[in-house]
């Protein structure tokens, strides 16, 4: 999908600190994002990882550190240039009224377009393919507005892909679907990431979706990384009441094997 | 006392007649299917929006059939022969006059001013991801409107007007910007400044006509409703000049207006510099609109209306429908002008009072609408 004498890109944060003015949210600390999997930033409401994921994609500019791709500092990039490697879907992002799916996919495309070359043929495949692979080729003359939450979120997908980033980062994608659609959504980007390589790096707020669908998990509290590492190190009981604060048993996932944290809360108490 | 004459059969059945022929159109359109196609030449590429051709054609087509009415029709009796043979080729003689110092400059005007303050509008609306903004809500005509009215209450020079009208627009524009300025500029509090500015500009402008002798003001009223009255070869150059450098900067920047559309965050994922970008796309249309006002006065609903109109027919923003929406707004004007001039004739109105007349109502339309949806 990418130019195939690349090498494939490197995410990494150094030493960053984050924060919007007040006081720092994230602390400085070292992250590497491992190429080619799918990784996961989890942890309670506030921790601070979707600034993380707006460092990560050069929403914001950090106070200290820097964001490495390729180990460049992002920011000294051409933005434009970035938009060629690292795709993003922010979250709950906004369409015109009226904007029919296969015209949202079409923009996708602007990171690779020159001013008078903006419709070549490998803007049509790359637009035609990613409808295809997100499964909304029927749905491409269709508006925006009348599709449902799942289908929706199925084209702004779309639309990343068009942008043929060999990065994608998505910020809390399942947000607002039911568990169908959630599931679905996840299965997609875990195809994505077999079938084509691509690195993905989404902030999840379910944890049991993070460890069945990440090949790593990031797990903050309070601006800090607190465990980062294969869901089997990190989805321990005692890291995730010292994460969440919320006591859990951890057993395996009955469907894939991976870990699946079960709260005990109030509950074991009610029960007897 | 100004007797008001009622209209002329002949006159109300043209205006039946081009109601009619709107509807016809509008009907008709429907019938023009939405496809696009690629036109590349080596590394030239750019997508062809045929839908968005046709209707800019048809438009085209119309533009030139009322400005070949414009040039008829009029107090002073030219047939139609005539006057399209003293305006083409036959310059000189017995109707030059009125043919081409009065009418052919007029109607060119109304044409290019309708084009930049469509334009105008369609860029705001689009920018701010809301129907129900354009730059005379925003406080920019009023902006030129203080500023002309305070020439002509003291009495200043008139030929001042139009640059008087054009430093008020722009200056106002930044203003607003400034003010709406906190680590960035978000489209709502814009919209929610620029209201504010307006208002505090009308109560200006209020100000300034208490405050200065009757007779002048009444100038300034005059000027306030917009008008094309005594529109000149002149005006005529200077929106010809002012739209050769800002319509090609408008279309080329509707590429980026079309990403900053899907808001900021997934305009940065796609490699747009958001502020920079949107203060170009706020100077080009501010400049747009202060270039109309500036020469026709602050004509009411035009940048308004007519993107709107131009959206519901042709879909979301791109440049071919930028260029689309800059026509029908040059078809929009004049049409207003001519329905202006002859609706009581020998009475001539402002052709504002039309476009607010018309605009007014589609107004409250599209807010009903909206609420509906909300």
């Amino acid at each position: 999908m990418s130019e195939p004498n690349r090498l494939p890109p490197t995410l990494a944060v150094e030493q960053i600190a984050l924060g919007y003015g007040g006081p720092l949210i994230v602390e400085s600390f070292d992250a590497a994002i491992p190429t080619g999997q799918v990784t996961a930033i989890i942890g309670p409401n506030g921790c601070g990882k979707s600034t993380l994921l707006r460092a990560l994609s050069r929403l914001l500019k950090p106070k200290a550190g820097a964001v490495l791709l390729d180990g460049q500092d992002i920011h000294r990039l051409p933005t434009k240039e970035v938009a060629t490697r690292l795709g993003l879907l922010p979250q709950g992002p906004r369409a015109p009224e009226g904007i029919v799916v296969s015209d949202l996919v079409r923009r996708g495309r602007y990171p690779h377009q020159r001013l008078f070359d903006q419709w070549s043929a490998s803007d049509e495949e790359a637009v035609v393919s990613a409808l295809d692979r997100t499964g909304i080729d029927d749905l491409r003359d269709r508006q925006l507005d009348e599709l449902s939450g799942g289908q929706r979120q199925r084209a702004w997908i779309a639309m990343a892909l068009a942008q043929e980033t060999p990065l994608l980062l998505l910020d809390e994608p399942t947000t607002f679907l039911d568990i169908a659609h959630q599931m679905d959504i996840l299965d997609l980007l875990a195809t994505l990431n077999e079938n084509e390589g691509r690195t993905v790096v989404m902030v999840l707020h379910d944890l049991n979706h993070a460890c069945r669908y990440a090949d790593h998990l990031i797990a903050m509290r309070d601006g800090t990384v607190i465990a980062e590492g294969e869901p089997e190190e990190v989805a321990t009981a005692s890291l995730i009441e010292s994460v969440f604060g919320l006591p859990v048993k951890v057993i395996d996932d009955p469907v894939t094997g991976t870990p699946l944290c079960v709260p005990v809360g109030r509950s074991s108490t009610l029960a007897k | 006392m100004i007797a008001i004459t009622p209209p002329q059969p002949t006159t109300l059945l043209a205006l039946l007649g081009g109601i009619a022929l709107t509807v016809i159109a509008l009907r008709l359109s429907e019938y023009i299917p939405r496809r696009e196609g690629s036109m590349r030449l080596s590394s030239l590429s750019i997508l062809v929006q045929w839908r968005v051709a046709w209707l800019s054609l048809a438009a085209v087509v119309g533009v030139l059939a009322m400005m070949t009415v414009g040039l008829i029709v009029g107090d002073f009796p030219v047939s139609a022969a005539d006057a399209l043979r003293t305006a083409l080729w036959d310059r000189g003689g017995e109707y030059d006059f009125v043919v081409n110092t009065l009418r052919f400059p007029r109607v060119t005007v109304a044409i290019l001013a309708g084009f930049c303050l469509a334009a105008s509008g369609a860029i705001f609306q689009s920018l701010i991801g809301n129907p129900l903004v354009s730059p005379d809500i925003i406080g920019i005509n009023n902006g030129a409107a203080i500023c002309a009215v305070f020439i002509l209450a003291v009495g200043g020079n008139v030929s001042l007007l139009p640059i008087a009208a054009f430093v008020g627009a722009s200056s106002t524009a930044l203003l607003i910007y400034l003010l709406a300025w906190k680590r960035g500029v978000s489209g709502a509090r814009l919209v929610l400044v620029g209201i504010g500015i307006n208002a505090v500009l009308a109560a200006g402008i209020t100000y300034i006509q208490v405050r200065f002798p009757i007779e002048r003001i009444i100038a300034a009223a005059r000027w306030q409703a917009g008008s094309l009255f005594g529109a000149s070869w002149d005006d005529a150059r200077t929106l010809a000049i002012a739209l050769a450098f800002l319509g090609p900067a408008a279309v080329l920047l509707t590429r980026r207006l079309r990403l900053l559309q899907l808001g900021d965050e997934a305009a940065v994922g796609l490699g747009i510099r958001v502020e920079r970008d949107r203060l170009l796309l706020i100077g080009v249309g501010s400049a747009l609109a202060a270039v109309a006002v500036a020469v026709v006065g602050p004509l009411g609903f035009v940048a308004l209306l007519v993107p709107h109109l131009a959206r519901l027919l042709a879909g979301n923003i791109s440049g071919g429908v930028l260029i689309f929406t800059g026509l029908l707004g040059g078809l929009f004007l004049l049409g207003a002008d001519l329905i202006a001039q002859r609706l009581f004739a020998p009475t001539v109105l402002p052709a504002g009072v039309i476009t607010g007349a018309l605009g007014g109502p589609y107004f409250l339309f599209l807010l009903a609408r909206h609420n509906r949806a909300l």
